[in-house]
This record gives C-alpha cells, sequence and structure tokens, in this order.
C-alpha cells in the first residue's frame, strides 16, 4: 500500500556554530501514522522537530544541510507563517499565553484572519474536546490559562496546538510535566489523532513510543541508529544491538 | 525539641541588627522628601492662592500671579511628549522585537547609551544649532524638541526594557502557530508591557517639566505680556520663572519664588502619581 508522506526528512545535519547535533538523519513520517522518535536527552531529537517548523531560523548561529519536506513540499518552499500553521508544536513544558482559556485556542485562527464568533466558538470547543480537556473547563473559558494545572496546560496547549488545523502535529516530550493519567488520555487523543493526520512524538519514554508509534526512528547522539517499524524495533531482532540494548534499558 | 545553641543566637542578633540598619537607611529617604516640601510650603504659603495660579504677573513679577508660566510649562511638555512618545516607543519596539544583533543596531544602541548621557546644557546648544536655525527664532516648538532629544533615548531604553521583560516564550508561542511578528506585538508583548513603558514615558514627562537649561535659549522667556497664540511663539515657562526669579537679588518677594516652586513640584509629582495610577490599572490586566 503506498502511503502519503507527511513528512519527509533527507540528509539533515544541523549545527549549532561548530557543533554537529544531527548528522545526515533520513526518516519518514507517513499520514496516519505516529513515528516515534526515541533517545536519550541531547541526542539532537528536538533539534530535528525544530527544523521541521523552522523555528531552528530563531537560534543564533544554528545551520542546516539537507532538506526536510512536509506534505510533499520543502520547507523553504512555505512561508515561514503558512509552515508554521501547517505543522502543530508542542513542548515539554507548557507555555499558556496570558490570554483566556477560549483566547489561548481561538488566538491562531484569529491571526489567520478568523473573527465570526460563531466559527469561533465551534472551533474552540473541538479543539478542548480533541485535547481532552472541555469537561474540565467549558464552564470557565474565561478564566486564565495560565491558572489551569500543569497537566491541563498542556492539553491547552496540544488545543492550541490543533487549533489551526494541522497537517502535521509534532509533540515533543509532552508528558513530562503531566500525571500518568492525564497522559494516558491524551495518549488515546493522539491515537485517534492519526487517523486524520500525521504525528510526530518525540519521547524519553521507550514504552510510550512502543504503546504509540507504527514507525520509530532512534537517534542517539546526533546519528539516526535505526529507523523501522515499531514490531521490528522493539522486536527480538532490531538491526543494531544498540538499538535492542537502549529498548530494554540496558543502556544510556 | 530545638535547642538554641550561642552560635544560633549570635546569628539572629546579627540578622536584627542587619535588618535594621538596612531599615533606618530606607527610612532615610524619606526625610528628605519630607524636610523639602515642607520648607517650600512654609516659605510659599503667603503667596500661594488661586489667583496665584490663575493670574498674570504683575508690577515686574513682584505680584500677581505665575499663569503664563505654568501654561508655558504645559505646553512645552505636551508637545515634547506628542513628538517622542510615538518615536521612542516604535525605536524601542524595532530594537527590541525585529533587529538582529548587527552593525546597524549595534550603532544605534551607542547612540542611545551616549545621547542618555549628554549634559542638558549641551543639549540646549544643539538646540539652539538644530531647532532654532530651523524655525527662525527661539519659540515653543524648538523648545519642545530639545526637550524631546534629551527625553528621548531614556524613553528608549525604558520602553526597551519593558518589553524585554516579557518572556520570550510568549513570542515564540505564538510564532508556533503561524503568528507573526507583528501580530505577536500586537496582541501579546505591547498589552502585557503597556504600564512599564508609559510609566518609563511619564517620569521622562516630569523631567522635562523640570528642566530649565534645554529651553534657556530655545523658546523660554523671561517675560510675556500674553499667552503663546502658536507653537512659534515664545512663552514663559516655570523653571525658567524660577530661574529668574530666584537670580535677581531679592527683588522678587521671596514667597513668590517658593510658590513657583512648589507649584513646579506639585506638577511633577502630579505627573508620577499619574504614573503610578496607570501602572496599578494596567497591573490589574496583566495576565501572568
Amino acid at each position: 500500500m503506498h502511503m502519503e508522506r507527511g513528512v519527509e526528512v533527507t540528509d539533515l545535519s544541523i549545527w549549532y556554530g561548530q557543533k554537529l547535533v544531527l548528522k545526515n538523519v533520513s526518516l519518514f513520517a507517513n499520514r496516519g501514522e505516529i513515528l516515534g522518535v526515541i533517545g536519550p536527552s541531547n541526542s539532537g531529537k528536538s533539534s530535528l522537530l525544530k527544523c521541521i517548523n523552522r523555528t531552528l531560523e530563531f537560534i543564533p548561529r544554528a545551520r542546516v544541510e539537507g532538506s526536510v519536506r512536509v506534505e510533499g513540499l520543502d520547507v523553504s518552499a512555505y512561508s515561514a507563517h503558512s509552515l508554521r500553521r501547517k505543522v502543530g508544536m508542542v513542548f515539554p513544558l507548557p507555555v499558556g499565553l496570558p490570554l483566556s482559556i477560549y483566547e489561548n485556542v481561538a488566538f491562531a485562527p484569529r491571526m489567520a484572519g478568523i473573527h465570526r464568533k460563531v466559527v469561533l466558538d465551534e472551533l474552540v470547543e473541538r479543539c478542548l474536546r480533541q485535547s481532552a480537556l472541555w469537561d474540565e473547563v467549558k464552564d470557565r473559558l474565561g478564566m486564565l490559562g495560565s491558572k489551569l494545572s500543569g497537566g491541563q496546560q498542556q492539553r491547552l496547549t496540544i488545543a492550541r496546538a490543533l487549533s489551526h488545523e494541522p497537517e502535521v502535529l509534532c509533540l515533543d516530550e509532552f508528558s513530562i510535566a503531566v500525571d500518568p493519567v492525564t497522559t494516558m488520555r491524551i495518549e488515546d487523543v493522539l491515537t485517534d489523532l492519526k487517523k486524520s493526520i500525521t504525528i510526530i512524538l518525540v519521547t524519553n519514554l521507550v514504552q510510550q513510543a512502543r504503546r504509540l508509534a507504527d514507525r520509530v526512528a532512534f537517534i542517539n547522539d546526533g546519528k539516526l541508529v535505526e529507523f523501522d517499524l515499531t514490531d521490528t524495533i522493539y522486536g527480538e531482532h532490531p538491526r543494531e544491538k544498540l538499538t535492542f540494548d537502549y529498548v530494554r534499558g540496558h543502556f544510556g | 525539641m530545638f535547642k538554641e545553641t550561642p552560635w544560633v543566637r549570635r546569628k539572629f542578633a546579627v540578622e536584627r541588627l542587619v535588618a535594621s540598619l538596612f531599615a533606618l537607611m530606607a527610612a532615610a529617604m524619606i526625610v528628605p522628601l519630607l524636610l523639602v516640601v515642607a520648607h517650600l510650603f512654609w516659605q510659599a504659603w503667603p503667596s500661594l492662592s488661586w489667583e496665584f495660579i490663575s493670574a498674570f504677573p504683575r508690577n515686574n513679577l513682584k505680584e500677581g500671579g505665575i499663569y503664563p508660566a505654568i501654561y508655558g510649562t504645559f505646553l512645552m511638555v505636551a508637545i515634547s511628549l506628542a513628538i517622542t512618545a510615538p518615536i521612542g516607543i516604535l525605536a524601542a519596539v524595532y530594537l527590541n522585537e525585529y533587529a538582529r544583533d548587527s552593525w546597524f543596531t549595534r550603532i544605534v544602541n551607542l547612540a542611545v547609551v551616549n545621547l542618555a548621557g549628554v549634559p542638558s546644557i549641551v543639549h540646549a546648544l544643539f538646540g539652539v544649532g538644530a531647532f532654532v536655525w530651523i524655525t527662525g527664532r527661539p519659540c515653543i516648538l524648538a523648545a519642545s524638541m530639545t526637550l524631546g532629544i534629551m527625553t528621548l533615548p531614556v524613553i528608549i531604553a525604558s520602553t526597551k526594557q519593558s518589553l524585554a521583560a516579557v518572556p520570550m516564550a510568549f513570542r515564540e508561542a505564538c510564532w508556533n502557530v503561524g503568528a507573526s511578528r507583528w501580530q505577536t506585538i500586537r496582541t501579546i508583548v505591547l498589552p502585557n508591557s503597556i504600564s512599564g513603558i508609559l510609566t518609563g514615558v511619564i517620569l521622562q514627562v516630569s523631567r522635562a517639566a523640570g528642566e530649565t537649561a534645554p529651553i534657556l535659549f530655545t523658546g523660554a522667556v523671561f517675560f510675556r505680556r500674553e499667552l503663546p497664540q502658536s507653537p512659534l511663539d515664545q512663552s514663559m515657562s516655570l523653571s525658567m520663572h524660577l530661574f529668574s526669579i530666584a537670580t535677581q537679588g531679592g527683588q522678587v518677594p521671596l514667597s513668590i519664588q517658593y510658590g513657583t516652586a512648589v507649584v513646579l513640584l506639585g506638577l511633577v509629582m502630579a505627573f508620577n502619581l499619574g504614573s503610578i495610577v496607570l501602572r496599578i490599572y494596567f497591573r490589574t490586566r496583566k495576565k501572568w
């Protein structure tokens, strides 16, 4: 079966100044699948995500070689704004904008020129439902987003990342500040979401990738060690011994 | 149970000593202000009246009021504010939100810092050479622009500081959902820094109101029989008025001199009070 490539990374290398943080990485994420990216901290996983929505450009002295394609088109072919609307991002620590819960979710659509209240109301509710937050906040949408608990704020940022109807959703260790119950709920949300979009899940939790991902990329020390179907990576015979050791916790 | 050793007792004694020393120094700040204000009011009392702030001076400034000086100061400060606040705030937004580190921004920042350090009398001479030369003669407009040049760098610096106080993470969160820089500034950065920006601007306004040197040669006059009709007229001003009557060798009654000082001080304090009120108002709307 031919799958549509949501994201395709080819020979990607990233330098911060003289320091090479990612070396010749090639991988892809299909629409309708979740790509799990695992590996120890500081291995270059987050930098990879920053290339996908071109926020790496904000880092002084960062340099990129190779190509990243989103929905078949090189990221440099998009304007930064339209690219970032196509790619939703969720970071380890939630950043609630200093706005109400409602406005946090309505922010991106507003910035894209959607102002009709009916449309926004509907969109806010849908995104908050998708991020499993609606029931907890539906009676206090006017409250400041930053007054929510850590786990709720993280779901709020997921709602915000969904609010611009992205084709690709990247999550960078979203569960660091979230309790296990909420984590499970978000994981259910992701499983549901992957039917319609491409999801890239960067995680330190080896088992989380195993639970959710269809394919897994193992990155260690800036290099792609192995990239294969989840069953192969976690099975008895991954191609690399390093992968075998890492997913079983013998290393790192 | 916790037992107080001599060491712990000594620690607490030192703590109390140090804390009260600091508190004493802090309290010392109030003393000069109270003394100055009390002394001014005491000396000015005989001449303080409604007439004093609403009438023209009479009898060679020895009687009557100082209304034209109040009017002139107000006008100069208002015009100077109307010129510098937009320029200063927009420049600071550019420097803090848009500019990357380049030779251009380094030169601009260097200029801002150096301009802030120039003594006010040098600004006055610059005002004569530049603004008075443009307008053809000393006038309110030239004086306002000279005051503006003096306050501009400080407005830029304080505005930049207020903008920088807005966490970078907010901007990144906005950019990540596809907002442009200007959308981010308009919806997130400015609303959350406006109280600091306005405070900085108003403090400069009160400084401008009190300065004598920059307007000395550029637009303020010793005495004028009527109110200025346009910004191209000259005008009396409070600081200039105080300076001239205080240096006239005791011909003007002391209470009028002190009265002028009280009015000037009152004006400056009113501005500062305004900035405090604004800050409180915007603080309550701050969202994090």
